[in-house]
């Protein structure tokens, strides 16, 4: 019942914040300098033509009927048309977000496993080797841009080794199954093709560990610092003392407690995978969306800008969302704070 | 009371910091009868809480280290046990009740996870599911919580202190432990329960004639609580003896210090203290660690640490002042 509440409040709160972003970005792209209908048409379209490609967008409009006309077409799932591709820009992100999406989901899958196995086990092992190792790598991991870890990669398992493909989401001679999701591996799995599955993970790796690194060791130097500082606590030594084994006190009762730092900082991790993938997109030629929003931008295609943003918005309130429900389920104090109607 | 139930002999602990090594403990002598009730008196810091996690092997390490000593739980050391054998004393064996409820409980479990997780896994006798929770209903009812089914469904901090402090004793006795050690339980709650718990405490130990050593830094629950008391002074124990005779005839200067320094009802100003503080366990004095603040300090006395020996009928002291 209080989780129903809990959600119900949060869902109101993320339309306001949309909204408000909504607002923000439209005027963000807006009053940025330069005519995005000249620089869509080219320096020697006719200028009747610019004309009427301005009316046509009602950018000859003052800008609160400009946004009106924007925002009822978003409610009715209209975000426009790209000044480049000229296409429904709701078409375009159809086409790119799954791509994006799936290689972030399988980078969150990757960061989240590994992130929390190995800055659980330097926290168990503190100040040991293990320690040392997982402390120096997750150092290095932190502070190296994604793109160098893709390139690096490239290089040396793609090029040396040929262990894995170097671009591209399948390769040449397997079909793409049927587009269900958009997301390769997910139709694939719907439809039960196993080879195109395969091959699609196969595809993924790469890109995949490149981008998940930098969140992965953040997630490792945080659980780390929370498992071994818990490892102190009372009610640790106390479960021990009372002659719980070893290895339950470990896996549950220091590891719940642990993750609750860990999971905040994952949750804003892997939105941001989305909008940050872009240099290891663009390294493994991945159609994906941080590429097409990038383009957008520099070509300053006003549509694609706002529904990029706004579809970025809306992945970092759903998450946090999720973030969010998951901290209530593992700690308890927080939970009965929000049944509190605090 | 028949032989020694536990027996702490010249237990050292070192803690590894940032600046160096803490010698903690000095030399500890410690021992328990079966039936009887120790109390374990000492100033904050002097190392109480540090000898009590070395009996149930829980000290945390790094950076705790203990460099020498034997702890004899029905003469056998449990310093040199696999882990497999402290597993099964914990609990059924000697089982502690820490010094704040808060802490020691875990705070993303319910109760009923807790207490009944200790039952299954310290009792004495494999338990059917149903009659873990039973147990744990027991156990709760008996420390005099009430509605037992809404406090296993509750978490830590939907309950008070004291109810805190109740389940963390209903914890340490579900599993009938032979030793229970108590770490000054009553130190972080209001002083209008401190004397519910206590009470409640004494009662159940005495009922079911549970060893028990009793931590505090009050003489008055020593008093009130032990049949034994060991006093503790940096890392040392310097003196212990039967209640009755070592209240009536304290012989270390420190121990005499002490129950001066406890206000008296009658009045009389404010009751002395002893001069000087507790010393740094990075570069702790030479021989004994009390001598820099002893009126009675001799020459040998900060060359060599005075052993600890009887000077009469079971009351030992560890003072150069009554070994020849």
């Amino acid at each position: 019942m209080g989780i129903l509440r809990f959600l119900a409040k949060r869902l109101l709160f993320s339309v306001f914040v949309l909204f408000g972003l909504s607002i923000l970005i439209f005027l963000i792209s807006r009053v940025l300098p330069g005519d995005p209908v000249r620089m869509a048409l080219g320096p020697r379209a006719p200028e009747w033509a610019v004309q009427n490609l301005r009316e046509q967008m009602h950018l000859d409009k003052p800008l609160p009927v400009q946004y009106y006309y924007w925002l009822v077409g978003a409610l009715h799932g209209d975000l426009g048309q790209s000044l480049f591709t000229r296409r429904a820009v709701i078409d375009d992100i159809k086409e790119f977000l799954p791509a994006t999406m799936e290689l972030a989901l399988f980078a969150g899958v990757i960061m989240a496993i590994f992130g929390i196995l190995f800055g659980a086990i330097a926290g168990r092992y503190n100040n040991t080797w293990v320690d040392n190792v997982v402390r120096v790598f997750s150092y290095i991991g932190v502070v190296t841009p994604s793109f160098v870890f893709a390139i690096l990669f490239l290089l040396l398992f793609g090029y040396l080794l040929g262990w894995f493909p170097t671009a591209g989401r399948l390769s040449p001679w397997v079909p793409r199954p049927p587009v269900i999701t958009g997301m390769v591996t997910v139709d694939a799995l719907l439809t039960g093709n196993w080879g195109a599955l395969g091959d699609a993970l196969w595809h993924m790796v790469l890109p995949a560990v490149a981008l998940a690194l930098g969140g992965m060791a953040q997630e490792a130097r945080i659980t780390r610092a929370t498992i071994s500082d818990n490892l102190k606590k009372d009610y640790i030594a106390s479960a021990k003392g009372f002659g719980v084994p070893e290895r339950l006190v470990m896996l549950k009762y220091l590891l719940k407690p642990s993750l609750i730092p860990t999971v905040s900082i994952l949750g804003l991790d892997f939105a941001s995978l989305l909008g940050n993938a872009f240099l290891v997109e663009l390294i493994f030629n991945w159609p994906g969306f941080s590429r097409y929003g990038i383009n957008a931008m520099l070509r300053k295609d006003l549509n694609a800008i706002a529904a990029v943003v706004m579809v970025l918005g809306v992945v970092f309130v759903t998450v946090n969302i999720i973030v969010d429900l998951v901290v209530a389920w593992l700690d308890p104090r927080i939970r009965l704070g929000a049944e509190r109607g605090k | 009371m028949g032989g020694a139930l536990l027996a702490i002999r010249d237990l050292f602990v070192e803690f590894k910091v940032y600046e160096g090594k803490l010698k903690v403990l000095n030399g500890v002598f410690l021992s328990v009868r079966e039936g009887q009730r120790v109390g374990l008196v000492g100033e904050a810091g002097c190392g109480k809480t540090t000898t009590m996690k070395c009996v149930l092997r829980i000290l945390p390490s790094p950076p705790g280290r203990i460099t020498k000593g034997e702890i004899l739980f029905r003469g056998e050391d449990i310093l040199r046990m696999p882990p497999r054998k402290v597993q099964r004393i914990r609990g059924r064996g000697i089982s502690m009740i820490f010094q704040d409820p808060t802490a020691a409980l875990n705070p993303v479990f319910t109760i009923g996870d807790q207490l009944m997780t200790v039952i299954r896994y310290g009792s004495h006798d494999s338990l059917t599911r149903r009659e873990v929770r039973q147990r744990a209903i027991k156990a709760l009812a008996e420390v005099q919580l009430p509605d037992p089914e809404r406090i296993m469904a509750s978490y830590p901090i939907q309950l008070s202190g004291g109810m805190r402090q109740r389940v963390c004793i209903a914890m340490a006795l579900a599993t009938e432990p032979e030793l229970l050690i108590a770490d000054e339980p009553t130190t972080n709650l209001d002083v209008t329960i401190q004397d519910q718990v206590l009470r409640l405490l004494n009662e159940l130990v005495v009922r079911r004639k549970t060893s028990v050593i009793f931590i505090t830094h009050s003489l008055g629950v020593v008093r009130e609580m032990a049949d034994w008391v060991y006093v503790m002074y940096a890392g040392n124990i310097i003196e212990g003896g039967p209640k009755g005779d070592l209240f009536r005839e304290p012989l270390h200067p420190y121990t005499r210090g002490l129950m001066r320094a406890v206000p008296k009802l009658t009045g009389g100003g404010i009751a002395e203290g002893i001069p000087g503080r507790i010393p740094d366990y990075l570069d702790p004095p030479p021989g004994c660690r009390f001598h820099p603040r002893c009126e009675h300090a001799m020459p040998r006395c900060s060359q060599k640490n005075p052993p600890f020996r009887p000077v009469r009928e079971g009351h030992e002291v560890a003072c150069f002042l009554y070994q020849e």
